[in-house]
């Protein structure tokens, strides 16, 4: 796939090119979902692909998430490599015991017997004045359960490259795409798969890490642009896989720094941000010469108002105000 | 469990020990898997309520009420995507209806023509609640039904009745046409669990269906018709209760897990499926 010619895409074209792939390499692969088929997909990402591959592999289904996501675990052990689409991350949560109690416990409850091969997309994240229902960004609770993997694609690449890393797992995959960024345009120069493991930097820098995944990493490239023309050079990180997390190379830029603000779309207590900060404190306390800050989403209930809704998201600008404070703190 | 074949496969739930022994898996391993020693059939990581076993095609021991239900529709799923004639036996209590999960299944399942034959074993009681205090409508064969799909009760002390719904529906599942729902009208004779002190209900009503307990049934039934003795009898009970002394001397003699290998089974350990 390497030799592929450079071409402007967007990022839901960009998946919708690994599904296509998917299926056109592996007649175990399936689609299904609400409104996955004649509809075209709600962000019309599977849009095509119904007439492509027919009803049977792009499968729409009942406002049913609970059923349709455990019929997705079954199919994996009875030998398929289903795609399950989740709407929103909101609805996820209809499908959480199955998510919860059968696809991350049954390799274990069964001793090693039974893998689950299971990929589920999700839309997450706010930004397009959809409210309390539609905007959260609860990959961080994901990111909770041993027995799952958790991913979060930023880039044209990733959300090429994921699927079908993940649905070469041998466990369930999460994909969490972030609904700003399907009109995200730009030239897709590699293709091919990619790893779903390790952690990127995005934007290398010396004086601050600038720790980020998914939506919020733009607008942490953007804050680290606007904190260049002030003289902060910042290196940006990007998580891209939030379990298993990548220690390493976290602590790899922190220790070249010495200082670190993690921007997550989640809700502060509790989060992944919290997560990413313990493992700093855990591994690399010593390297720190000021202590390590969030930003993140204010705790409330996603808002419909757009300036409610921006004030309340991590923004480019209270991104670059936070490093500004830390490196004056300290500095 | 006698009309299936090998080649089917079978979800259960928490209460899954006889659905286990009678698909073929070992007392022996389950005994183990009960006192959480390795030699159990999920290795001592699922315990009593988590029977799992690949080569029986027996996809546990499923603890949350309706949870095994989505998981029988998507074995179905596969089969029917690749092409096989297997079905997918499901089996779960009439707690289970007040799920919406059963709800969602039903639908699914009947929408898509899925070779699922569900086994509601309904006993009366979830945990402590009387069906009837529950449920608006407390027809279970009813509610399948308004899914389209056919649906009928058993007199689940009965084993012969059993058997032969069973293998009815088993043919009319493995013909294509779709789900069957059975509802086994049956009864549990004792507590929930270890902590069920049973004040919901009489003990009278315990001792009328104990009356028909099957087992007792079916002896009658086999005596009277000539084609069981009492030294058959005999001889069974002596070759259960060698079979369950195995079972327990088995188990006692297992080993543990060793505590290294704790986190061992979170993840697979193979790179590919």
């Amino acid at each position: 796939m390497s030799d592929a010619p450079i071409e402007r895409i967007t990022y839901r074209e960009a998946i919708r090119q690994a599904i296509r792939e998917a299926m056109q390499r592996d007649s175990r692969v399936f689609l299904m979902g609400e409104d996955v088929g004649r509809y075209g997909g709600c962000f019309a990402v599977s849009k095509g692909l119904l007439d492509e591959f027919g009803p049977e592999r792009i499968r729409d289904t009942p406002l049913s998430e609970s059923a349709f996501v455990g019929a997705g675990i079954g199919a994996a052990m009875g030998g398929m490599r289903p795609i399950v689409e989740i709407m929103t991350v909101n609805f996820s949560l209809l499908a959480l015991d199955q998510i919860m109690n059968n696809a991350a416990t049954i390799l274990h409850m069964s001793g090693g017997q039974f893998n689950i091969p299971l990929v589920i997309r999700m839309t997450t994240g706010a930004g397009r004045q959809l409210a309390a229902q539609h905007s959260h960004s609860l990959e961080g609770w994901y990111a909770h359960i041993p027995g799952i993997k958790v991913v979060t694609p930023a880039t044209l690449e990733d959300a090429r490259g994921m699927l079908w890393t993940a649905l070469e797992d041998p466990d369930p995959v999460l994909i969490f795409e972030h609904q700003t960024l399907y009109n995200m345009e730009g030239e897709l120069e590699f293709a091919g798969a990619v790893d779903i493991e390790k952690a990127r930097v995005r934007r290398p820098g010396r004086d601050l890490s600038l720790i980020s995944y998914g939506g919020s990493l733009h607008k942490v490239m953007e804050a680290a642009e606007e904190l260049a023309r002030s003289g902060i050079d910042s290196e940006v990180v990007d998580l891209r896989v939030l379990r298993p997390l990548d220690t390493e190379t976290i602590l790899d830029s922190v220790t070249r720094t010495h200082r670190a603000v993690i921007v997550d779309e989640g809700w502060r207590s509790g989060s992944i941000a919290a997560e990413v900060s313990a493992r700093i404190m855990e591994g690399a306390f010593y390297e720190l010469d000021a202590p390590v800050a969030r930003v993140c989403s204010a705790e409330v209930p996603m808002p419909y108002a757009k300036h409610l809704e921006d004030a309340a998201l991590p923004q480019a600008q209270a991104i670059a105000g936070t490093v500004r404070a830390l490196m004056g703190s300290n500095g | 469990m006698r009309a299936l074949g090998p080649e089917d496969a079978v979800v259960a739930t928490y209460r899954e020990h006889g659905h286990a022994l009678v698909r073929g898996v070992p007392a022996a391993a389950i005994m183990a898997e009960m006192y959480g020693k390795r030699e159990g059939c999920s290795r001592g990581r699922g315990g009593s309520m988590h029977l799992f076993s690949a080569p029986h095609r027996f996809y546990g021991g499923n603890a949350i009420v309706g949870g095994g239900l989505p998981l029988a529709v998507g074995l179905a799923l596969a089969d029917r995507l690749q092409g096989r004639s297997r079905i997918t036996a499901c089996f779960f209590g009439e707690g289970a209806v007040a799920e919406g999960e059963f709800h969602e299944c039903m639908n699914l399942a009947a929408l898509w023509k899925l070779p699922v034959l569900f086994c509601c074993e309904n006993n009366l009681y979830a945990m402590g609640t009387a069906l009837k205090r529950s449920e608006s409508e407390t027809d279970l064969c009813l509610k399948a039904a308004s899914y389209e799909i056919p649906a009928w009760p058993v007199d689940g002390m009965d084993v012969t009745a059993c058997e032969e719904a069973a293998a009815r529906a088993a043919l009319a599942v493995r013909s294509g046409d779709g789900p069957c729902f059975l509802e086994f009208r049956t009864y549990r004779f004792r507590a929930h669990s270890m902590f069920d002190p049973q004040l919901y209900r009489d003990k009278q009503e315990v001792e009328e269906w104990k009356k028909r307990d099957p087992i007792l049934l079916f002896q009658k039934q086999l005596i009277a018709r000539g084609l069981l003795t009492d030294d058959d009898l005999k001889e069974f009970e002596d070759r259960v209760a060698a079979e369950v002394g195995d079972a327990v001397a088995f188990a006692e003699a297992g080993t543990w897990e060793p505590v290294e290998d704790l986190t061992r089974f979170v993840y697979s350990e193979r790179t590919r499926p």
